[in-house]
C-alpha cells in the first residue's frame, strides 16, 4: 500500500520533449486511469513510474521514497503488459513464481502465494499449462497473477485489455475493478479506450501531447471538460463543436451567421462552442432551437445515433430559445435513447438541453467558466 | 503446389529418385568397397554389391592401426567438432546477447566488426593464425585444434536476429521480476533459443568435423590427427599399393558420427530452421 506522487515529471528523447511536466498525486488504494490518444506519452509516463524509462526531470515518489534512481524490482511495483509478456517456455505456475524465486522466498511461501492468486483468478486448474495452451483471457489472468503474487504497493497496467476481444474486454474490465477494490492496491492504468477509462477510474488523467489536460473524476471530466481536447476525446460520438466569435452572449460565425444560445458565459473573443450528442433532444418543430437534416441513422437498439447537417434558421425563433441562425452545412451528431422513427433525408427539430453548452477559449483551448 | 496430377506426381518422384540416386551412389560404392578384398577392389569393373569382407575390413580399420590409429583419430575429430560447435555457440550467444541487450559506446561498430570477419575465413588468415598458435604452444593440442576456429560471425548474427524478435516486454517483465541480465539470459533467452541452438549445433558440428586444412597444419603428431586427415593419408600415393577396402571402411566410419548427429537432432534442427517462436 502506498501513495504515488509525481512532481513536474518530464521526459526528453534526445531533443524531443515527450512529457512536459506532469504533476499527479495518487492516494493510497486509488485507481487512476491515464487515458489519451496514441503517442500522447501515457505509456512513457507509466514506464517511468515502473522504472523502465529514465526520468529526465522531476520527481517520482512511491510511498515516501523518491524512486527516480531505484531499480524496477526495488520499487515495490508490479506491471501488467499489453502483450502480457508471459515467459513462453514456463508453465503458468513458474510464470507467476519466477519473481518470487528470484526474491528467494521459501518454497512453501511461493506455493501459498501462487495458489492464492490462482484461486482468486480462477487459474487453479491451469497451473501446469504453458502460455501457448491458454486463451487470451487466461493469459491476461496469468499476467495479473504474476503481478498479484508480488504483493506490490502499486499496480501498473499498460493497456492490459487491448489484445482481447470486445466481450472479454468488458468482462475483464469488471474483474480488474473488483480485484483492485478487493486488494485495495494503488493502481495506475493506461488505456486509449475511453469506456475503459470512464468505468474503471476513481480519477482520470486525460493526456494529450505530453501534457495532462485534466485530472479529475470521470463524471467531472465528462460534465466539465477542462479543455477542448478533453471535450472532444471523452464521449462517443464526440462533442459537436462550433467555432466563432463570442460577443455579448452572441456567437458570430465566420460566415456571418449568428447563434444566440440560452446560456452563454460572460466572455469575448474567439471561442469554440460545444454540445454533446446526448444533450440534443428531438422536439416538435415549434419548440425546436434549430432543425437538422438527417444524413444517416445508426440504430443500436438501446440507442440511436443520428448524423446530420444543420438545416438553417429554426422554425420557431421565439425569445429566449437557442437560435442557431443558418449554421447551414455544419454536421452534427445526436444521440437518443431507444429507437427513433427517423430516416435519412428527414428534417427534425432539435433542442439543446439546459446546461448543454460548453465553451472553450480558442487560443488557450481551455474551458470558459459558465456565467 | 498442391496439384492432383498423376503425371506430375510420377515425374517429380522419378526426378527425386534420380537425385537421391546420384547423391547416394558414391556412398554406396564406398560402402561396397569397404566390404570386398583388396584384389576385388582394384579389379575392374568396380564391384556394385557388397562382398563378404565386412568384419575383416572394419576390424582392420578400427584396430589394425598399421597406417593410422583410426579410433584415436575418430576421438580427436569428435572432440574437435564438439569443441568447435559448443564453443562457437557459447561465444556467439554471449556476444549476440551483449549486442542486442546492452547499450554501450561503439555497439554498432562492434557488431559490424564481427560481421566483417565473415570475410576472413581460416584459409585467409591461416599464416598469422598459425604463428600465433605456435607461439602459444598450441601445436598438437586440442586447444590448438579448437580455439582458432571458435569465433563465429554467422552464429552471432543468427542469434542477434533471433534475440531481436524476442519481445522487449519479456526483458522488462524479467527486470521487474528482479532478474539481472545474466539471470534473464539463463532463464529466459537460453530456453527460448533451444531450437536455434540445436540447429546451429548440427551445422557447426559438421563444419568442425570436416575441417581439413587447419588440423593438417596444427597437428604433427599422428596421435593428434583427425579422421579426415587420416583418410587422406591412407590414400596410397605414387607406387604404393594401398589398402583400399580398409580406407573405404575408414571413410564410412568417418561419415557415421555427423550422420548420427543429424539423425538424432533432425527434429530440433528442422524446427530451429523454420520456427519463429514468440
Amino acid at each position: 500500500m502506498a501513495a504515488v506522487s509525481l512532481h513536474d515529471v518530464r521526459k526528453r528523447y534526445g531533443k524531443t520533449d515527450v512529457i512536459h511536466g506532469i504533476d499527479l498525486d495518487v492516494s493510497d488504494g486509488e485507481l487512476i486511469v491515464i487515458v489519451g490518444p496514441s503517442g500522447c506519452g501515457k505509456s512513457t509516463l507509466l514506464r517511468m513510474v515502473a522504472g523502465l524509462e529514465v526520468v529526465t526531470d522531476g520527481e517520482i515518489r512511491i510511498g515516501d521514497r523518491v524512486v527516480n534512481r531505484v531499480e524496477p524490482k526495488d520499487r515495490d511495483i508490479a506491471m501488467v503488459f499489453q502483450t502480457y509478456a508471459l515467459y513462453p517456455h514456463m508453465s503458468v505456475f513458474d510464470n507467476m513464481a519466477y519473481g518470487l524465486k528470484i526474491a528467494k522466498l521459501s518454497k512453501d511461501e511461493i506455493q501459498r502465494r501462487v495458489d492464492e492468486a490462482a484461486r482468486l483468478l480462477e487459474l487453479s486448474g491451469l497451473l501446469s499449462r504453458k502460455p501457448a495452451a491458454l486463451s487470451g483471457g487466461q493469459r491476461q489472468r496469468v499476467a495479473m497473477g504474476r503481478a498479484i503474487v508480488r504483493q506490490p504497493s502499486v499496480f501498473l497496467f499498460d493497456e492490459p485489455l487491448s489484445n482481447l476481444d470486445a466481450l472479454l474486454r468488458v468482462q475483464m474490465r469488471l474483474e480488474i475493478k473488483q480485484l483492485q477494490r478487493r486488494l485495495g492496491i494503488t493502481s495506475l492504468y493506461v488505456t486509449h479506450d475511453q469506456v475503459e477509462a470512464m468505468t474503471l477510474a476513481d480519477r482520470l488523467v486525460v493526456m494529450n501531447a505530453g501534457v495532462a489536460e485534466q485530472i479529475d473524476s470521470p463524471m467531472a471530466v465528462y460534465a466539465k471538460p477542462a479543455t477542448r481536447f478533453v471535450a472532444g476525446f471523452i464521449g462517443s460520438p464526440g462533442m459537436n463543436f462550433i467555432e466563432g466569435e463570442l460577443h455579448a452572449g452572441r456567437l458570430l460565425l465566420a460566415n456571418g451567421d449568428v447563434i444566440v444560445p440560452r446560456e452563454a458565459p460572460v466572455h469575448s473573443g474567439e471561442v469554440t462552442a460545444g454540445v454533446r450528442p446526448e444533450n440534443l433532444a428531438f422536439v416538435e418543430p415549434q419548440a425546436a432551437d434549430f432543425s437538422l437534416q438527417v444524413v444517416s441513422v445508426e440504430s443500436l437498439g438501446a440507442e440511436t445515433l443520428v448524423h446530420g447537417v444543420v438545416a438553417g434558421r429554426s422554425m420557431a425563433s421565439q425569445e429566449g430559445s437557442d437560435v442557431i441562425a443558418g449554421v447551414a452545412g455544419r454536421s452534427l451528431a445526436v444521440r437518443a435513447a431507444g429507437t427513433l422513427d427517423v430516416t435519412e433525408g428527414d428534417t427534425v427539430g432539435l433542442q439543446v438541453a439546459p446546461g448543454g453548452w460548453h465553451w472553450f477559449d480558442n487560443t488557450s483551448g481551455r474551458r470558459i467558466p459558465e456565467a | 503446389m498442391v496439384r492432383n496430377n498423376s503425371l506430375a506426381t510420377v515425374l517429380t518422384h522419378v526426378l527425386l529418385i534420380i537425385g537421391i540416386g546420384i547423391m547416394c551412389l558414391p556412398i554406396w560404392l564406398t560402402f561396397v568397397g569397404s566390404t570386398v578384398t583388396r584384389a576385388e577392389i582394384v579389379h575392374p569393373p568396380l564391384p556394385l554389391w557388397p562382398g563378404d569382407q565386412f568384419l575383416t575390413n572394419y576390424r582392420e580399420a578400427l584396430f589394425g592401426g598399421r597406417q593410422a590409429p583410426v579410433l584415436q583419430m575418430l576421438w580427436n575429430s569428435a572432440i574437435m567438432a564438439f569443441g568447435i560447435a559448443v564453443g562457437k555457440i557459447a561465444i556467439s550467444l554471449l556476444s549476440a546477447f551483449a549486442i542486442v541487450y546492452f547499450r554501450f559506446p561503439g555497439r554498432q561498430l562492434v557488431f559490424w566488426t564481427i560481421f566483417m570477419t565473415l570475410m576472413l575465413p581460416v584459409e585467409v588468415r591461416i599464416v598469422p593464425t598459425y604463428e600465433i598458435a605456435v607461439n602459444l604452444k598450441l601445436l598438437n593440442t586440442y586447444a590448438g585444434l579448437i580455439l582458432p576456429l571458435i569465433a563465429s560471425a554467422t552464429a552471432t548474427f543468427l542469434f542477434r536476429q533471433f534475440f531481436m524478435t524476442v519481445p522487449s516486454e519479456l526483458a522488462e517483465a524479467a527486470r521487474i521480476d528482479g532478474a539481472g541480465p545474466m539471470r534473464f539470459f539463463k532463464d529466459i533467452l537460453l530456453p527460448l533459443s533451444r531450437t536455434n541452438i540445436a540447429a546451429l549445433f548440427v551445422i557447426l558440428f559438421i563444419y568442425g568435423w570436416n575441417q581439413y586444412l587447419w588440423p593438417l597444419l596444427i597437428t604433427t603428431d599422428q596421435d593428434m590427427n583427425t579422421i579426415v586427415m587420416g583418410i587422406k593419408r591412407m590414400i596410397p600415393s605414387a607406387d604404393d599399393y594401398g589398402n583400399w577396402p580398409v580406407t573405404m571402411a575408414t571413410a564410412i566410419l568417418a561419415i557415421l558420427p555427423p550422420a548420427l548427429v543429424v539423425i538424432f537432432m533432425q527434429r530440433l534442427f528442422v524446427k530451429g530452421l523454420i520456427e519463429s517462436e514468440k
